[in-house]
């Protein structure tokens, strides 16, 4: 469907250029400053609503594409061209949402170059949707590394006590994987001679070509889905870095890794990703099962709350590679769900570190005496986290661990335990943080105010709109999976929709 | 008797009839920032007759062919890239020079006869001319390190400098003079044919000669392991003429080191790749972990420099006009990010403060924001980050490595290109990410942020519009 502007380019490029503008408005004007990228940021969110609302969700084709013919760097064949379909569209929504959030819960916590921290901020989320949307692999490179700068920024200026280890950390991991990842692309166009993802989907390349270049582009993704073993920047970056960070971090940029296997690996390598998939489904668990187990040794909330990444991201990847309909929907979705409920927990660690200055659960006990309204929040995204029935959660690791079975049995199994070791670790945590007998430190807190409910309150509604009706999320991405899933298995993957899956669930 | 076509070397006419006019108003002029001026309406004039100067001069009688000085596209890219050199040098100097009390004419003098060198450089279509042009280039610059008379770290990077420079020149002449023997003509066009002959090719003796060839082009460009010399000279030489060296010789280096290798030897390509790829891997491994190790911020732009000097030669490796294109687009835009990057270490030096050691940045991020700004601009353009001028060069350069089909020094190089973010990520996080223990007092001029002003604007624009600078550097590298 098409509509009269250009929409994603306005989406990229809005948030870019309002921080650009921000650099004209004086320093000392901050609560300038602060208004004037929260209006950037609605206003990019209220023009990407066409793309849930005029979506059309009975074609795999890319939509509301952009500027095919015309060349960027013509000497390369390089075009600017964007497009989403049933799998990018909702990271962009996605995006333009929790930056909304991520400004709120900044508010009154970012005192120190205030100005740098909007621009930052506003410079992520214009390259971040700039990824989702990238038709061309160049420009998909080019918003891919730029990102880095600010989110270096953002972790070491405005971090926690060890931010600029954290800060080099994140970015040296993520570079090595990039460049590897640079030169598989450069060796593919030397293939394809083109940049055009599309073109260069459509194109079959020899086993052993597809075999490199998986594990080229596997350094790229895993390191920042991230995929154990590559995985320890994660709870350093998360746990340093400001609220906002933290909450992108979880939100979406986590979520380039696992959608670069989907967008690229998959389809462009699908003999050599089939192959893999032991590898991966393997990966897969050790994420899933390590990273529960070390939950439940930490003591820092953010920590805790970055660990349960590691396993919920093992989730997405062993449903992605589980090459089979329920898991890749069910990938897809519980990047979504884990996008929206880890958000909104670093969201609400944010919250109280703003009150309390500390990160220790032992500082912490009967927080729910002074802060109920607090506690209320906080316990449903606990219970999203750990996937009880009628919040996003559990659709999401439902279909994924459905997924996981049907590939393979024992996958499953030990899928499954990852879910009872979440639910141990997070009701530990809530137990210690919010029951027990109110501590000293926190009886004389107030409870959280309006801001702090406005910003969670979009992701209380999405946690149980996905949990009852996920299909209006669901539908979005059908057609583009089985597509994808055609071209995986050549036409013989055995499709069923949801309905199906619960009818045989009560049976 | 026939006289030569001079068209072609016009602009080097002109521009040494400039160097030595302002030489000569050196005397007269008062004001010494006007003699800097002087010289660049030199360049003016240089460019001015560098627009219809293309062709080829001085044939011999006996084969037409044989011509002494070409002037072509590759040449005047190269021009372009040593006037903008020197341009920024100019403008950086100024205000630095005054501070260090050494604001002479002569400086600028012979900051053009050493472009005058560079030009006749990258011009030369003979080995003598060649050799004539280097020492030229070589010569001002030995003086121009030790420009600061009363200051004996000055002097040294002055006397290493010319220590091992004689020698780099000796041992190419020698290797010259092997090539001569073997062949019988200095002719770099002529060469290509004869170097093919089979006598000739399966000599030993030509393999010496080559050898000693690439260890005086190893030495000009600062490739390892012929880099021992750059980070002295680097640290003691007058900061204005460290960013003038990092660029000008070395991109000097690289055109003679295209258009020998490429068209002279290159029937002996299989011989001379094998030993400049590891070359190439030592330069980028000693300039990249090496200066992980350094505090004082010449030091570490001048390994930095060397890392660099490594990525341009994999354009050299690849031998396609590809790989020859790739370089000189990324040589032009290593000319901005590196003099930009100067441009901030020039502006910390004040009449109180030295300002060249890492800690010297700590915290310039308050107290001078836009300083800041700039410098990690041209950080992350030296790392390779985009959206900057510095991605693009990279990129190019890994994409016509990849193409000649060395994916696997494509992965060692990006490797490498890893591991520099961590020391320019360095500068960074002491700008931004430390907090301040003195407020250091900047040393403004208006040449200084004029400078400051171009270099950032063409890193960004090579960043995001590449397109235009890629389709002239395709064009020129017509050569081969």
């Amino acid at each position: 469907m098409e509509l009269g502007y250009p929409i994603l380019s306005t989406v990229i490029f809005l948030p870019i250029i309002g921080g650009l503008l921000l650099l004209l408005i004086s320093r000392a004007n901050e609560s300038v400053i602060k208004w004037g990228a929260l209006a950037v940021s609605i206003v990019t969110f209220v023009v990407s609503l066409p793309l849930f609302t005029n979506f059309d969700k009975t074609t795999h084709l890319m939509q509301f594409t952009e500027g095919g013919p015309h060349k960027w760097i013509a000497a390369w064949n390089i075009h600017y061209y964007v497009g989403v379909d049933g799998i990018s569209v909702l990271f962009v929504l996605l995006s333009t949402l929790i930056t909304i959030l991520c400004i709120l819960i900044s508010w009154n916590s970012i005192k120190d170059k205030v100005k740098e921290f909007y621009i930052a901020l506003l410079m992520i989320e214009g390259s971040m949707i700039g990824v989702f949307c990238s038709l061309d692999f160049f420009l998909f490179y080019i918003f891919w590394e730029a990102m880095l700068i600010p989110m270096f920024l953002l972790i070491g200026v405005w971090g926690g006590p060890r931010r600029v280890y954290s800060a080099i950390k994140f970015f040296l991991y993520t570079l090595v994987g990039s460049v590897l990842m640079l030169v598989g692309i450069i060796v593919l166009y030397k293939q394809a001679q083109t940049f055009n993802i599309l073109e260069m989907m459509s194109r079959s390349y020899p086993y052993k070509l597809q075999l490199m270049l998986f594990w080229a582009f596997f350094a790229a993704f895993a390191v920042k889905v991230p995929m154990f073993p590559v995985h320890t920047w994660l709870p350093d970056a998360h746990t340093e870095a400001p609220t906002a960070g933290s909450v992108i971090l979880a939100a979406i940029l986590i979520k380039m890794g696992a959608y670069g296997f989907l967008r690229f690996s998959i389809p462009m390598f699908p003999d050599a990703a089939k192959a893999m998939m032991p590898v991966m489904l393997g990966l897969s668990v050790v994420a899933i099962i390590y990273g529960g187990i070390i939950c439940l040794a930490q003591t820092d909330l953010k920590r805790l709350i970055a660990y349960s990444s590691v396993s919920h991201m093992g989730f997405v990847t062993l449903g992605i590679f589980a090459f089979n309909s329920q898991g890749v929907e069910g990938g897809i979705l519980q990047m979504i769900n884990h996008g929206i409920v880890t958000g909104a927990l670093f969201l609400c660690v944010g919250v109280i570190y703003d009150r309390t200055h500390s990160r220790v659960i032992a500082d912490y006990g009967g927080l729910a005496t002074p802060l109920p309204v607090y506690a209320g929040f906080f316990l449903v995204f606990t219970l999203a986290s750990i996937g009880l029935p009628s919040m996003n959660g559990f659709i999401g690791e439902f279909l994924i661990i459905l997924g996981g079975f049907k590939a393979s049995k024992l996958v499953g199994v030990l899928a499954a335990t990852g879910v009872i070791i979440g639910a141990a670790y997070m009701l530990w945590l809530y137990q210690n943080v919010f029951f027990t007998e109110v501590n000293d430190k926190v009886k004389d807190l107030k409870d959280m105010n309006g801001r702090e409910i406005l910003t969670l309150l979009p992701l209380l509604i999405l946690v149980f709109w996905i949990g009852v009706y996920p299909n209006s999320f669901l539908s979005f991405m059908h057609v583009s999976v089985s597509h994808l899933l055609e071209k995986v298995n050549y036409g013989a993957s055995a499709d069923m929709n949801l309905a199906q899956i619960f009818i045989d669930l009560i049976r | 008797m026939q006289y030569p076509d001079l068209g072609p070397i016009m602009p080097e006419i002109a521009f040494i009839a400039a160097a030595l006019v302002v030489l000569m108003l050196e005397l007269v002029i008062k004001r010494k920032e006007a003699i800097g001026f002087l010289a660049i309406i030199g360049i003016a004039v240089a460019m001015f007759y560098m627009k219809g100067s293309f062709g080829a001069t001085f044939q011999s009688a006996s084969n037409p062919q044989e011509f002494m000085f070409v002037s072509d596209g590759y040449s005047a890219f190269f021009k372009v890239i040593f006037f903008v050199n020197l341009f920024m040098s100019i403008l950086i100097s100024l205000k630095y020079l005054k501070i260090e009390d050494s604001l002479k004419g002569e400086y600028f003098s012979l900051l053009m006869l050493s472009t005058s060198g560079m030009m006749i450089m990258a011009s030369s279509g003979d080995l003598i001319v060649l050799y004539l042009g280097l020492e030229l280039m070589a010569m001002s610059t030995y003086i121009l390190a030790g420009f600061m008379r009363n200051n004996t770290r000055s002097n040294e990077a002055a006397i290493k400098y010319f220590l091992l420079g004689a020698f780099s020149s000796a041992i190419l002449l020698y290797g010259v003079s092997i090539l001569y023997g073997l062949t019988g003509t200095t002719n770099i066009y002529r060469l290509a044919g004869l170097v093919a002959a089979e006598d000739v090719h399966s000599s030993p003796a030509l393999l010496l000669s080559v050898v000693m060839i690439i260890v005086a082009f190893g030495y000009k460009v600062a490739a390892a392991p012929f880099h021992m010399w750059a980070p002295d000279v680097y640290e003691g030489a007058p900061t204005s003429v460290t960013a003038f060296m990092s660029v000008g010789p070395k991109a000097a280096g690289f055109a003679v080191m295209g258009r020998v290798f490429l068209i002279s030897l290159s029937s002996y390509k299989v011989e001379w790749t094998t030993i400049l790829i590891p070359v190439a891997i030592l330069t980028m491994a000693v300039g990249n972990i090496v200066a992980i190790a350094q505090t004082n911020i010449k030091r570490m732009l001048a390994y930095s420099s060397i890392a660099h000097a490594g990525y341009a030669m994999l354009g050299i490796i690849a031998g396609t006009r590809m790989g020859l294109a790739a370089m000189m687009n990324y040589l032009l835009v290593y000319a901005f990010m590196n003099v930009g990057a100067f441009a901030i270490v020039i502006m910390l030096r004040s009449n109180v403060v030295k300002g060249d050691e890492l800690s010297d940045y700590q915290g310039l991020a308050k107290s001078n924001p836009l300083a800041a700004a700039l410098m990690l601009v041209f950080m992350f353009s030296l790392t390779g980050i985009p959206p900057t001028g510095g991605f693009m060069g990279k990129f190019y350069i890994f994409m016509s490595i990849i193409d000649a089909g060395y994916i696997w020094l494509a992965v060692v190089s990006v490797v490498f290109s890893a591991i520099s973010a961590y020391f320019y990520l360095r500068i960074v996080v002491l700008m931004y990410m430390k907090d301040q223990e003195k407020v250091p007092e900047l040393s403004l001029s208006p040449a200084l942020s004029l400078s400051l002003i171009i270099s950032f604007v063409m890193v960004i624009a090579m960043g995001i519009l590449p397109s235009a600078f890629i389709d002239v550097a395709r064009v020129v590298s017509l050569i081969l």
